[in-house]
């Protein structure tokens, strides 16, 4: 070396890891407030490219050819996907990114596996191996999970349960051939083939836990893939002895596991019984809740709905995923808009778990221009609902089931719910009178002050608000 | 750096991640999920960390798509995450 600058020095390499710290913790500091959030992304933006410049000064880094490849290759395909994504697509670009990064999380712990055979000739030392095996098996999980989550989510594959016979048990005996081949090596084996058995068994289990998933799980799916690929990214640094790696992974899982916990709360059930798949367990043939008998319903027009609307004091609008899938969020606003004009308060109540994954559903009204004070969340607005004239369900099922709340015996008893019944009218949008996505009965639907309006969400928005600005 | 400093990072970054995230509203749950899905991007590091020594076609070839993983993490993490709360408003 002939000029071994101060720049690459260890000592000033690990002063810019500090900075990249000070700048993603208060990044996600200012996460907290949808004023400050913005910055918060940049900020933490900016402590990424601190931590990578850094990281290219260390004198052994080198192949800047290969690396300047690696990186042209991500940009070019993150920057337009980033760019072009449409808002209700969110929660697929969310899962894929969230694979990307586990897969390369595998890649790094296999490479580094096998250079240390091929350099050494031998094992790495314990207390890189155990690391290195834990990222290799978490990695790849996260990986093929999160990749079975977007095409659920894409609807590549179908978005309901997916069960094989003995399904947990294939899954307890794949996670034992893992854990078994992880301990061989662990123990001694010089194995290249064993290491490469359990990328392919993690990656089963992967897919193998993600398939029986169904739809309205995907938050907390989502957000748990999100705390693997963290926790996999961490076990990666304590394996290179990077503690950029390390600080910058645990920050990932710690996240993720707090979503998860979130989420799972907001369902009231375990993540255990979640990732045991369907509810509870068992699989609900859609139709058998209601005993077979035909309870009636009342169906109403969209004249009704606007009347019912227009002279309303108070409107809360409860919206699910159907809003997202029929894309109805920019009607429901200019519906609020042309309300709103007439004197009438609108405000939306977002169930935690509405949608596909965490926050969905203010996304996509923010994406409609919906003020975000406008968005209440369900401890706030539960309260009001008494005093609500006309509580309006868009593309909502579950969350809305008072059968969570009364019934003892039903599979979603004891999750919170979005106590829409208790407004004075209660209108659901609804495709048809298929069951939810959980395929449970909803007794809301035959209240005496429930009304439905049928047919695709977005255009029974539009009719009501053409009728809406008729009167 | 020995093992053991290296543990006590990890389990005081984990309680300054619980920390700071636990507060976040439900609106932000989304963007926060993309910023962090941009900051997992840092497994790039690795990638770099070990090709300068890497030998042979497939393992150079593993961590140039290792490195083009990590950099689709941050670029479209990032991205997308500011493109989100661009959105979010207060009202006028």
């Amino acid at each position: 070396m002939y000029t071994a600058s101060f720049l690459q020095d260890p000592d000033f390499i690990r002063v810019l890891y500090i900075i990249a710290f000070i700048c993603f913790i208060v990044g996600l500091r200012f996460l907290n407030h949808p004023r400050t959030a913005r910055r918060g992304n940049a900020i933490a933006a900016v402590g990424m490219a601190f931590a990578v410049v850094a990281t290219l000064l260390y004198d052994f880094v080198g192949d800047y050819l290969l690396i300047a490849v690696g990186i042209a290759i991500g940009t070019a395909v993150g920057v337009p996907a980033a760019r072009s994504v449409k808002m209700t697509a969110m929660p697929q670009m969310v899962a894929l990114f969230n694979g990307v990064g586990g897969g390369a999380v595998a890649l790094i712990s296999f490479v580094e596996y096998r250079e240390a055979l091929e350099h050494t000739g031998a094992n790495p030392v314990l207390e890189q191996l155990i690391p290195i095996l834990f990222a290799a098996i978490v990695g790849s999980i996260s990986f093929w999970g999160s990749n079975i989550a977007f095409g659920k989510l894409q609807e590549i594959i179908p978005g309901r349960p997916i069960q094989l016979p003995g399904q947990q048990i294939i899954n307890i005996v794949l996670l034992a051939v893992v854990i078994a081949c992880a301990v061989i090596i662990a123990a001694g084996s010089e194995s290249e083939l064993l290491f490469l058995a359990i990328l392919v068994g993690a990656a089963l289990l992967g897919n193998m836990f993600v398939l029986p998933i169904g739809g309205a799980d995907m938050p907390v799916v989502i957000s748990l893939l999100n705390a693997f690929t963290g926790l996999s990214a961490a076990a990666a640094g304590l394996a290179l002895d990077n503690v950029a790696l390390i600080v910058g992974g645990m920050l990932v899982g710690a996240s993720g596991s707090i979503l998860t916990m979130l989420m799972a709360e907001a369902m009231n059930r375990s993540i255990p019984n979640i990732v045991a798949g369907g509810f509870g367990g068992v699989t609900i043939t859609p139709g058998a809740a209601g005993d077979g008998e035909e309870r009636p319903v009342r169906s109403t027009g969209a004249a009704d709905v606007a009347i019912q609307l227009a002279y309303a004091s108070r409107v809360v609008v409860a919206p699910g995923y159907g809003m997202a899938v029929a894309q109805a969020q920019h009607t429901v606003r200019e519906l609020a808009d042309e309300l709103e004009k007439r004197g009438v308060r609108v405000d939306y109540a977002i169930h935690p778990v509405a949608g596909r994954m965490p926050g969905h559903m203010n996304v996509l009204l923010a994406e409609a221009d919906v003020p975000y004070d406008h968005l209440k969340e369900m401890d706030e607005i539960n309260p009001e609902f008494p005093q609500t004239d006309v509580a309006l369900v868009i593309g909502a099922n579950d969350v809305t089931n008072p059968a969570a709340r009364e019934e003892e015996g039903s599979p979603i008893y004891g999750m919170p719910i979005l106590d829409v019944d208790k407004a004075a009218q209660v209108i659901v949008l609804k495709r048809s009178m298929n069951t939810g996505f959980a395929g449970i009965d909803n007794p809301l639907f035959y209240n005496d002050n429930t009304a439905l309006l049928f047919g695709d969400a977005k255009e029974s928005v539009a009719s009501v608000l053409a009728e809406v600005k008729e009167l | 750096m020995d093992l053991l400093t290296e543990l006590t990072i990890l389990v005081l970054a984990a309680f300054v991640g619980f920390e700071v995230i636990s507060k976040v509203p439900n609106t932000l749950h989304t963007p926060l999920m993309s910023a962090t899905n941009a900051i997992h991007g840092i497994v790039l590091l690795g990638g770099l960390l070990l090709i300068g020594e890497a030998t042979g076609f497939l393992d150079e070839l593993l961590l140039v798509i290792a490195i083009a993983f990590g950099t689709i993490n941050i670029v479209g993490g990032f991205l997308v995450t500011d493109r989100m709360l661009e959105m979010f408003k207060k009202r006028d």
